[in-house]
């Protein structure tokens, strides 16, 4: 639509949308920089310890150094490998076991308890058991991540699974349908919002079975340098390791966002 | 293709009981008519429609399709659910062909006889749009070329337009009801709408609470001639709409 064919009153209104929009934007970056710029001063005014809270400064040199040695893509891109590893079994596992639930009624029946508990379970306390198992290396890690997404994804894949429409089954019943063509036609293509609600959701959930795990047995990987900079009392170390997980969370998420897209304009 | 459904019962075992849906229901629904079955809720309708589909067996009697028990789902009983329920994921084209799809019979003359159904309903410029484009009635229509697609003898319409607001739900049951005869198929439609039911049929059969029995049935002859909005202005209308309210015997 041209500028000529709209109204008055809805040009106004396109204008002051525009506008709150730029003012919420600018505000976000303004806070941002003011809290950078309290902390840094705050340091060099001596209200604050740097050798306790570092200082902006301190941590872009941290990194600087960091990315010098090659130290940092070497622990981000380790840390990574783990968490994508995690997050792909885990999210394959939970949802085929969820389809093996929705196929036997007597499975889910029997198995339903044992989720619950497991679901409520803290993961992280199976991480000594796991070291115990598997070794004190990158596979307990990832069998850490595995276990804290899995269940969650069970339970949501198989919830979104029993909430198709008893109308929708029954239509494809009279049209003769077998149950994997059910599940095809119906079941899978119905929860894809449940898929990427899922994903979402693991992300979170496998950064932080990396880290938990990195703390625990790791040689290498950001939870390693946050661990190995506090205990060297190297805060600049802990706090750039934090950003760096952060950016790496952040990007991971923006990737499920993209694929959701790029999957709704295949389908 | 004509149906008989004879001394047909129904109880189904629950955790907390028996519960008795059906209870010696006989009538029978002539090659090329339109039946309604009225009756207030929970006395049984859908499941007489899920045994006429096929998707359960009757605890005592029989349902026959041209004199043949029916023993599971078949292609010759088309059933149009509750709201449409088209698929949101697919295209128009895609929901239409649903049950060839499934049927493993998406051959070139399908998807010809489907494309012309399309056409001669006013679908086929949405064909790619997806449901949530198309408006009430044009969703109601789509719904039932997918039925017609598989090319059953007998349509199952359970309250397919109770999703409907009032004035589209005129409409679109005259447009069904239309189509229903001009494609010569015999249709059995549950409601718990008196009006339209008198507007679309040419039987109406009248169930009891549950247990689901037969009430009444009533021949529309006199009505034949008329169309459904005609009908709904026609003397005959009230007395008999008065009749069938007595039958239903609503309490609240």
């Amino acid at each position: 639509m041209s500028d000529q064919t709209l109204s008055p009153a809805r040009r106004a209104y396109l204008k002051r949308r525009k506008q709150e929009n730029t003012t919420v934007h600018l505000l976000r970056i303004l806070l941002l920089a003011a809290l950078l710029g309290l902390w840094e001063l705050g340091g060099r005014l001596g209200w604050m310890d740097v050798f306790i809270v570092s200082s902006p400064a301190r941590v872009v040199q941290t990194l600087a150094g960091l990315w010098q040695s090659g130290d940092l893509l070497h622990h981000l891109g380790v840390s990574c490998f783990e968490t994508a590893i995690g997050f792909g079994l885990g999210t394959l596992a939970g949802a085929l076991i969820a389809v093996g639930l929705w196929w036997s009624t007597l499975a889910s029946r029997v198995l339903e308890p044992y989720l619950v508990v497991l679901n409520a379970l803290p993961k992280t306390a199976l991480g000594p058991i796991f070291i115990v198992w598997i070794g004190a290396g990158t596979e307990s890690i990832i069998a850490m991540t595995i276990a804290i997404s899995v269940f969650v994804t069970i339970l949501n894949m198989y919830a979104g699974f029993c909430s198709v429409d008893p109308e929708k089954l029954r239509l494809m019943q009279t049209l003769g349908a077998t149950k994997w063509q059910t599940l095809r036609k119906l079941v899978l293509p119905a929860n894809t919002d449940t898929l990427f609600n899922t994903l979402r959701v693991n992300v979170g959930l496998s950064w932080v079975g990396v880290i938990m795990g990195e703390f625990l047995v790791s040689k290498a990987g950001l939870g390693y340098l946050i661990v190995y900079g506090s205990q060297v009392f190297n805060m600049d170390l802990v706090m750039a390791s934090v950003l760096l997980l952060a950016c790496a969370a952040i990007v991971m998420y923006q990737l499920v966002q993209v694929a959701e897209r790029l999957w709704r304009r295949v389908t | 293709m004509h149906i008989e459904i004879d001394h047909v019962s129904m109880r189904y075992q629950a955790p907390d009981g028996e519960i008795e849906a059906l209870r010696d229901v006989s009538f029978s629904v002539p090659d090329h008519t339109f039946v309604s079955i009225v009756g207030p809720s929970g006395c049984g309708k859908s499941t007489l429609l899920s045994l006429l589909a096929g998707l359960e067996k009757p605890t005592d009697g029989a349902l026959l399709l041209d004199g043949e028990p029916i023993r599971g789902p078949t292609e010759k009983i088309g059933f149009m659910p509750q709201r449409d329920q088209l698929f949101e994921w697919r295209s128009i084209w895609r929901n239409v062909l649903l049950g060839p799809e499934i049927r493993g019979d998406d051959t070139k003359a399908r998807r010809e006889m489907v494309r012309t159904l399309l056409a001669d309903y006013a679908l086929a410029p949405f064909k790619d749009k997806v449901p949530s484009q198309l408006s009430g009635g044009m969703r109601q229509r789509c719904a039932l070329i997918r039925t017609l697609a598989v090319e059953p003898g007998v349509l199952l319409l359970d309250e397919p337009f109770s999703a409907l607001d009032y004035q589209t739900r005129l409409a679109v049951s005259a447009d069904i009801a239309r189509i229903i005869r001009q494609s010569g198929k015999t249709a059995i439609l549950v409601t718990h709408d008196i009006s339209e039911a008198i507007s679309m049929s040419d039987r109406i059969v009248v169930l009891s609470h549950r247990p689901g029995t037969v009430r009444a049935i009533h021949d529309l002859t006199e009505m034949e001639s008329l169309n459904p909005m005609e009908r709904r202005g026609a003397p005959e209308f009230q007395a008999l709409f008065n009749q069938i309210w007595e039958e239903l015997d609503v309490n609240v």
